[in-house]
């Protein structure tokens, strides 16, 4: 790792007291290699997350020791793979602090989740006329499934506009909030820009207007402790390939009732109770929507990574980046001709920004010579490069092994990349 | 008669060997972007634009002749200064060519030799590609008509 150069600069204190960051890294072997002949500084934990080698192992393990079919094998292979898939449905659970095991879906991503909400709960209860909203900060996988059924429906999306600093603007939610509204969508936490929103408040708002909400929660449901009962949300997505676990699998969570009463959206095995060529009666919740065998091996590390994340305590992550995060926006901010795009008072582990004279493709591509990978472009989020007048932008984003050493580290090389670029 | 496609390559090569460190030769390929013949604003329309690129690239093919041979040219500009470098090079072993020499000229070997193909990634690629295209699309026109 690079030393410090800045001695001026900030020090994390009092979370990195409790919370070893140099411990936690050396769980992740990826961590530990060299890219270009440079240590590996990966900041682009908002596309995807590194795997901590317990989560490796169980999936290893799985396909070494006990890879079966599940819900239907009378084998002990069978039975053991069954335990382990729905003890990792029980700890998402407790994850989420959900109330029942039954609320909890896998399915393949957040963007599986919204589809599978548009597409049953939307279909069934969204018509002619019909009002969806969503915010201007959504990414695209909280727009299209719902531009998708407004379409098909004869629906409107409207959309909660947001202030400079990236901000929702809640005195413009409550006016679009009306009796024709039947569903919001929002995001709890901006991929593209980093704002944390009062969902509590937004979901509070919704509901003395008797209007569902669904919570994209890709973004926050690995950097800080997640409570749907608290927040009352009636549907919660995310993916577990940012929760330090695999690609492939992610969670819905939706109100027991709420479910029950939606239809089933793909058929197929283990989503039915009886199949006769007249009439299919569906199993009950959750397997009614994990129609085919599902990614067994993935919802075992998911789990894994569950059990990772309460050893180290999401509390204690959230502190630790939360001082990370303050430590970056002081030192990124000293760059001559950075701008961030997104300056929310309630921020998280995102700095999207560009930097005058660079596009940001190439700061991209002199910051990967340095061993330093951020994401550049328009995050999947093109309204939000819309609102702020910009092609795209470049954003380094934080996970739970991330140190000021390397934020140190990404300033040089943007100096670097804007000497080369000069 | 512009040099040869063989020479210019040579010339490149010869100049990207000289530098052992990365940030060298992106220095050196960012200057050869700067050194572009600028192209108007007012071409840099949608039509003109090759798509597929994460950048903005422009394009604009100026052929003409040249001793009674009908020859290739082209401006080009983006937003990217690294796509500029990767422009000049371009227009180093294509502008200026009969479009035969152009059609057949083997583009990959010549980044393979200048070390930029295993360094580029695939979305640049790509990119590029789609310039390669447009330009001996219009090349194969060139030489039809």
């Amino acid at each position: 790792m690079a030393t410090r150069v800045d001695t001026d600069a900030p020090m994390i204190s009092s979370a990195s007291q409790t919370y070893d960051v140099w411990k936690v890294r050396e769980d992740f072997p990826i961590l530990k290699q060299t890219v270009h002949g440079k240590p590996l500084v990966y900041l682009d934990n908002a596309n995807t997350t590194q795997k901590p080698q317990v989560v490796i192992d169980a999936i290893r393990e799985y396909y070494e020791t006990y890879n079966s079919n599940i819900h239907r094998a009378t084998h002990l292979l069978g039975e053991k793979a069954t335990r382990a898939y729905e003890a990792a449905r029980t700890k998402v659970q407790h994850f989420l602090n959900a109330r029942r095991e039954e609320e909890i879906v896998f399915v393949r991503n957040a963007t599986e989740g919204i589809n599978l909400v548009a597409q049953t709960y939307g279909r069934r209860n969204i018509g002619p006329g019909d009002e969806i909203i969503v915010s201007a900060m959504e990414h695209h996988a909280n727009i299209v499934p719902w531009q998708l059924l407004c379409e098909e429906k004869g629906a409107t999306l409207r959309v909660i506009p947001i202030t400079d600093a990236g901000e929702l603007r809640l005195d413009e939610y409550e006016k679009l909030l009306n009796a024709r509204t039947r569903l919001v969508g929002i995001v709890h936490m901006s991929n593209a820009l980093g704002t944390v929103n009062p969902v509590k408040t937004v979901i509070e708002m919704a509901h003395r207007q008797g209007v569902p909400v669904l919570v994209d929660g890709a973004q926050s449901a690995y950097h800080m402790q997640i409570d749907v009962q608290a927040l009352d949300c009636d549907f919660f997505v995310f993916s577990g390939h940012k929760l330090y676990g695999s690609t492939g699998i992610g969670v819905l969570y939706g109100k027991y009732d709420l479910l029950d009463a939606m239809p089933p959206w793909m058929g197929g095995g283990d989503m039915i109770a009886t199949v006769t060529f007249e009439k299919t009666t569906y199993n009950d919740l959750p397997y009614k929507f994990e129609a085919g065998t599902p990614h067994i091996a993935g919802a075992i590390g998911l789990g894994v990574a569950i059990d990772y994340l309460n050893g180290l305590g999401m509390a204690n992550i959230a502190a630790y980046e939360h001082e990370l995060m303050a430590y970056g926006t002081q030192v990124l901010s000293a760059v001559p001709g950075l701008q961030m795009i997104g300056t929310a008072k309630e921020k998280a582990s995102v700095y999207s920004f560009t930097l005058e004279g660079a596009h940001p493709n190439d700061l991209g591509e002199l910051l990967d010579r340095q061993g330093i990978a951020i994401r550049t472009g328009q995050h999947c989020a093109h309204p939000v490069m819309q609102r702020y007048g910009v092609s795209a932008t470049a954003r380094a984003s934080l996970g739970c092994y991330n140190t000021t050493e390397e934020l140190d580290a990404l300033v040089r090389g943007l100096h670097k990349a804007k000497q080369l670029l000069g | 008669m512009a040099q040869s496609q063989d020479e210019q390559a040579e010339q490149l090569v010869e100049a990207f060997e000289l530098f052992d460190d990365w940030d060298d030769k992106y220095s050196f390929l960012i200057d050869l972007g700067r050194k572009l013949p600028p192209m108007d604003e007012a071409a840099k329309t949608e039509e003109n634009r090759i798509q597929g690129c994460q950048s903005k690239v422009w394009i604009v093919m100026e052929p003409h002749s040249e001793d009674g041979e009908a020859v290739l040219d082209f401006r080009a500009d983006s937003d990217s200064a690294i796509v500029k470098g990767l422009i000049a090079i371009l227009r180093k072993v294509y502008a200026g060519q009969p479009p035969e020499a152009v059609i057949s000229y083997d583009i990959e070997g010549l980044l393979e030799r200048l070390g930029l193909s295993r360094h580029l990634s695939l979305n640049r690629r790509n990119g590029l590609l789609g310039m390669v295209q447009r330009i001996k699309r219009d090349a194969t026109q060139l030489s039809v008509a």
